[in-house]
């Protein structure tokens, strides 16, 4: 072999060296690991028993994810009948689901009203509240908009996502499921989060 | 045997549908007034919604100015738009326009009845007093039958979707 060819072997070795290199550093990048993307947060919470939960709450099983308040008139008793629907038809083959109502409203909805509210639909929903503070973190890891709209009579109502968020057993998310969606395409989707998860 | 009653019965009730509404109307003036429901709060939640039809058959408009109602001191008409994935609330403007020859809807997901601070949980089977004040047509006391919790309408025998 010459000289010119151990040369140009050599070149080739470095290329696909600096290929190799540069496509691990810049792959985290490009397609960045969900462990810090959206959802994910750190936040101390309580369930509707007092029991504190925190981002845990979502590994190990699926998930759907709704957040809402007691003193909303519509959006969330209608996505908690659907929920309690949802639970209801896939029998068996959801046993693992869980599904969280989170409010947006903590200085209003404590664990007992919350409690109460959703238990009236469904067993199979926990409610979650906490700390102002802490309920602020998980809005904002879930992206979510809650907006308080002061009312006429100086009480005020809230403007607020009205998707559920689906989640798979590592706690990442998979998709959501908007308000009114097609009950066969919701179920579709949980089907599809459960055998993922 | 079982199928064909089934059959006859699902005729019997799709042709009776249509003309429910308006055999179930109530009138004032040139309005009539028909579908009229509410669906059963959850526990806790001081929020009621309401909802109706109300058609204008003379050539005149109407405005619906006020709502009273004796389970809440605090009756609004509200609009529920969806922003992208957000739900957003808020009380009109001003009274109801009930334009001639035309017919306003209040149904889940639009223009509705929001009963505030009500003094008592909708119970399903039961039924919500409502005055509806018409600027022209006068006064109109109706009940609005209590439905489930996430019922369309006085039609649907249960959730339904579209």
């Amino acid at each position: 072999m010459n000289l010119k060819a151990i040369r140009i072997w050599l070149w080739a070795a470095v290329a696909v060296v600096v290929v190799i290199v540069g496509g691990v550093t810049a792959w985290p990048r490009l397609f960045p690991a969900p462990v810090d993307g959206f959802g994910k947060g750190d936040y101390a919470l309580i369930d509707q028993a007092g029991n504190p939960v925190d981002q845990t709450m979502f590994v190990g099983h699926p998930s759907a994810l709704f957040f809402g308040f007691t003193h909303c008139p519509e959006v969330c008793p209608t996505t908690l009948a659907e929920m309690a629907s949802w639970f209801e038809t896939l029998g068996d083959e959801g046993r693992d689901l869980k599904a969280y109502f989170v409010t947006v409203d903590p200085e209003r909805d404590t664990a007992e009203i919350i409690g109460d509210y959703v238990s009236f639909m469904s067993d199979r929903i926990t409610g979650v509240t906490g700390d102002p503070a802490e309920i602020a973190k998980i809005i904002k890891a879930w992206g979510v908009s809650a907006e308080r709209v002061p009312m006429e009579n100086g009480d005020y109502t809230m403007n607020h996502t009205a998707s559920v968020f689906l989640v798979n057993s590592r706690g990442d998310f998979e998709g959501t499921i908007a308000y009114g969606e097609n009950t066969d395409t919701a179920l579709g989707k949980l089907r599809n989060l459960i055998a993922k998860s | 045997m079982i199928r064909r009653l089934s059959a006859a019965l699902a005729a019997v009730i799709l042709f009776a549908s249509p003309s429910f509404a308006e055999e179930d109307a109530t009138h004032i003036g040139n309005l009539a007034v028909s579908a009229p429901f509410t669906r059963a709060t959850l526990p806790n939640a001081p929020v009621g919604g309401g909802y109706l039809t109300i058609e204008n058959t003379g050539t005149e408009p109407d405005r619906l100015v006020s709502i009273t109602s004796p389970v809440s001191n605090d009756v609004e008409v509200h609009t529920m738009t969806m922003d992208g994935d957000v739900m957003t609330m808020k009380a009109l403007d001003g009274a109801l326009e009930i334009p001639a020859g035309e017919t306003v809807t209040l149904a889940p997901s639009g223009l509705h009845i929001m009963f505030m601070n009500i003094t008592q949980p909708f119970v399903e089977g039961e039924t919500v007093p409502v005055t509806l004040n018409f600027e022209k047509a006068g006064a109109l006391d109706l009940e609005l039958p209590v439905l489930g919790p996430a019922a369309d309408g006085p039609m649907a025998g249960h959730h339904h979707h579209h």
